[in-house]
C-alpha cells in the first residue's frame, strides 16, 4: 500500500514543477511591464536600471527561473511590489482568515448536501426528490456574491440578526468570530451543497441496486441500517473524492465571498494585488492554490486507497 | 454498405434524441429560458425605453415604476434598459469564451489521445497543471494581466476553461480509437488525419457539446465575477456583473439595483444549466 502512495506523490512531482512554470511564466509572456509600475510616474532611466539589476530582468529566462524556484523551496516568493512586505508574511496572515471560511463553509456544505442526497436517492421519482433536485440545481447557478447581497440585505439589514462585514480571529472571540462566519460560509457552502447532493444521490442509487443491498434487505436488517451502513459506505468513495476536489471551488468562491462581506482573507489579497499590480503578491497566492490542490488531490487518492481496500494491491 | 449504414444511422438517433429532449420538460424549460435571453439580448434596441447611458440627475436611483419598470440606478440611467443591453456581454462571454476553449482544448485531446505516447504525456502534463489552478483564481489572474476589459476577460475565461475540454475529448478519444470502424479506416490505408476528423471526432462530439453548454454556464458566472471585481465590462458599459459592483454600495438605499441583475443572472444560467442536463440525459446511449 505504502508503495502505490509512494507512486501517486511521484507522479504528483512533474505537474508541481509544470505549475511553478506556468506561475512564472505567466507574468513573462504576458504583456504589461511590472517595473514602470514600480519604478512610479517619473520612469527615472536610474530607477529603471537599478530594479532591472535587482530583479535580475536581463537574464535570460530559464536563469531567472531557476533563481526564482530556488527563492520559492526556500519559502522566500519575494517582497509585495508595493509595500515591501515579504509575500510569504502577507499569505501566513491571510491564510487563517480563508481557512476558517472554507472548513465552515465545507462543513456546512456536508450537513446540506449528504443528507440531502441520500433522501433523494431512497426516495426516487417522488416529489421529495424533484425538489431536492430542484433546489439542488439553483444552487448551482445562483451567483454566490449575489446571494450574499441579499442575504445582507435581509438578514443583516432588515433583521439586523448577523453582522453584515468584517472579521474576527477566532483566538480572539470565538463565538462572535463565528458569528460574523455564518453568513459567508452558508452563501460559499450552498454551491458546493448543490454538488455534493447530486454526487451523493448518483452514488447512492448506483449501489442500492447492488445485490448486497438486496442480501442485507433479505434478511431483515432495518432500512436505516441497510441505508446508512451498507450503502452510504460504499457511496462514500466519490463523495469523498469529490469533497477534496471541491476544494478548487471553494477557494475561487472565497475570492468573491470574501469581497462581498469585506473578509480581509486570500481572496482579497489577490484581488487587492491584482489592482495594484503587484505581480510578486498574485504569483504567490496562485501558486499556493495550486500546490495546495495538487496536495488535496493527493489526499484524495489515498483516501480512496483507505477507503477501497481493492486498491491497495497493485495488479 | 459501410457508407449507407454510416449515413442512415445518426439520423435515426438524432430523431430518438430529439423525442427524449422533448419529452424532458425541464430540459425545454431550459431551453426555453436560454431562447428567451438570446431574443432580448437580440432586439435590445427595439425593447428598450431609454438611452442605456443617458443620465438624469432627476431620476437617481427611483424605485420600479410605470415609468422605469425596474427602476433606476445611482446616475439615473434606467435599468431596464441598461439590462437588456447587459445580457448582450453576458450572453457573448458565456458563448465567446466557450468558443475559444474548444478551439484550443479539442485539438489538443484528439492528438493527444489519438497519437498516445509522449504526445499524450506532455499534453496531459500540461492540462493536470492548469487544471490544479481553481477556474477563477487562473482567470482572474489572466485578466489581471492581460488589462481589465470584457475581451480581456472573455480570452482569461476560455483560456481557463480549455483544459476541462483537453481531458474530457482525449478520454473519449481514447475510447473510440479502439472501435472497430476505426480499425476498418486503418485498414483501409486512410491518413491519421482524416480517421481523426471523418471517424472520431463526430463520436466525441456528444459529450463535448454537453459540457460546452454547462460550460457556458460557468464562463456566464465567470463573467459576472470578473466583472463584479472590476476585471471585466468596464463602466459605463452595461454588464450584469459591473451593474452589481456598483450596486453593493447601494444595497440599503436602492436594492433593487441588486436584485434584478443578480436575478438575470440567475436565470440564464440556470437554463444553461438545464439544456445542458437534458442534452445529457438525451445523448446518454445507456438508457435506449
Amino acid at each position: 500500500m505504502l508503495k502505490i502512495i509512494a507512486r501517486r506523490v511521484f507522479v504528483a512531482i512533474p505537474t508541481l514543477v509544470l505549475v511553478t512554470l506556468i506561475v512564472f511564466g505567466l507574468q513573462k509572456i504576458l504583456p504589461g511591464d511590472p517595473l514602470l509600475t514600480m519604478a512610479g510616474e517619473e520612469r527615472d532611466p536610474q530607477v529603471l536600471a537599478f530594479l532591472r539589476e535587482k530583479y535580475r530582468l536581463d537574464d535570460p529566462f530559464h536563469v531567472q527561473y531557476l533563481a526564482w524556484l530556488g527563492n520559492v523551496l526556500t519559502g522566500d516568493f519575494g517582497n509585495s511590489l508595493r509595500t515591501g512586505v515579504p509575500v510569504s508574511t502577507l499569505i501566513a496572515q491571510k491564510l487563517p482568515v480563508t481557512l476558517q471560511l472554507a472548513v465552515m463553509a465545507i462543513v456546512m456544505a456536508m450537513l446540506i448536501g449528504i443528507p440531502a442526497g441520500i433522501i433523494a436517492a431512497v426516495r426516487k421519482g417522488t416529489v421529495t426528490d424533484y425538489a431536492a433536485n430542484a433546489v439542488a440545481l439553483s444552487g448551482m447557478s445562483i451567483p454566490n456574491f449575489w446571494l450574499g447581497i441579499i442575504l445582507i440585505m435581509i438578514v443583516s439589514v432588515q433583521w439586523r440578526l448577523l453582522p453584515a462585514s468584517g472579521y474576527v480571529p477566532l483566538t480572539e472571540d470565538p463565538l462572535q468570530s463565528l458569528r460574523t462566519m455564518l453568513m459567508p460560509s452558508f452563501v460559499l457552502g450552498t454551491a458546493l451543497a448543490a454538488y455534493l447532493m447530486r454526487h451523493t444521490r448518483s452514488a447512492m442509487l448506483g449501489v442500492l441496486t447492488s445485490d448486497y443491498i438486496r442480501t442485507a434487505r433479505a434478511k431483515g436488517l432495518l432500512p436505516k441500517t441497510v441505508i446508512l451502513k451498507h450503502a452510504l459506505r460504499n457511496a462514500l468513495m466519490p463523495i469523498v473524492t469529490l469533497s477534496t476536489l471541491l476544494f478548487g471551488e471553494l477557494l475561487a468562491g472565497a475570492v468573491l465571498t470574501e469581497q462581498v462581506f469585506t473578509i480581509p482573507g486570500f481572496g482579497k489579497l489577490i484581488v487587492d494585488a491584482v489592482f495594484t499590480r503587484d505581480y510578486a503578491v498574485v504569483q504567490g497566492v496562485v501558486l499556493c492554490t495550486a500546490v495546495g490542490f495538487i496536495f488535496m488531490n493527493l489526499i484524495a487518492d489515498v483516501l480512496y486507497i483507505l477507503i477501497n481496500p481493492r486498491l491497495r494491491h497493485p495488479q | 454498405m459501410s457508407v449507407q449504414a454510416e449515413a442512415i444511422a445518426p439520423r435515426r438517433k438524432l430523431g430518438r434524441t430529439a423525442t427524449k429532449f422533448l419529452s424532458n420538460r425541464s430540459a425545454v424549460f431550459g431551453g426555453v429560458l436560454v431562447a428567451a435571453f438570446i431574443l432580448l439580448a437580440l432586439f435590445a434596441p427595439l425593447l428598450a425605453g431609454y438611452d442605456p447611458f443617458a443620465t438624469s440627475f432627476t431620476s437617481i436611483r427611483k424605485p420600479p415604476s410605470a415609468e422605469f419598470w425596474l427602476g433606476t440606478d445611482e446616475l439615473g440611467r434606467d435599468i431596464y434598459t441598461r439590462m437588456l443591453y447587459g445580457s448582450r456581454a453576458s450572453l457573448m462571454a458565456g458563448v465567446v469564451s466557450v468558443a475559444i476553449a474548444v478551439a484550443v482544448g479539442v485539438p489538443f485531446g484528439l492528438l493527444a489521445g489519438f497519437y498516445g505516447g509522449w504526445v499524450d504525456a506532455a499534453v496531459s502534463r500540461v492540462t493536470e497543471a492548469l487544471l490544479a489552478i481553481p477556474f477563477l483564481i487562473l482567470a482572474i489572474a489572466l485578466a489581471a494581466f492581460l488589462g481589465p476589459s470584457l475581451t480581456n476577460a472573455m480570452i482569461a475565461i476560455g483560456l481557463s476553461a480549455t483544459p476541462i475540454f483537453v481531458r474530457l475529448t482525449r478520454g473519449q478519444t481514447l475510447a473510440v480509437k479502439t472501435e472497430d470502424y476505426v480499425e476498418g479506416a486503418r485498414a483501409i490505408g486512410l491518413p491519421n488525419v482524416l480517421i481523426i476528423i471523418r471517424y472520431i471526432f463526430p463520436n466525441v462530439l456528444p459529450p463535448i457539446v454537453v459540457q460546452a453548454t454547462i460550460t457556458i454556464a460557468t464562463a456566464i458566472i465567470a463573467e459576472a465575477s470578473l466583472s463584479f471585481l472590476g476585471l471585466g465590462q468596464q463602466p459605463p458599459n452595461p454588464s450584469w456583473g459591473s451593474m452589481l459592483n456598483t450596486a453593493k454600495n447601494f444595497m440599503t438605499q436602492a436594492p433593487w439595483m441588486s436584485i434584478f441583475p443578480g436575478g438575470a443572472i440567475f436565470l440564464v444560467v440556470l437554463g444553461f444549466n438545464l439544456l445542458g442536463d437534458g442534452l445529457r440525459d438525451a445523448l446518454d446511449p445507456r438508457d435506449n
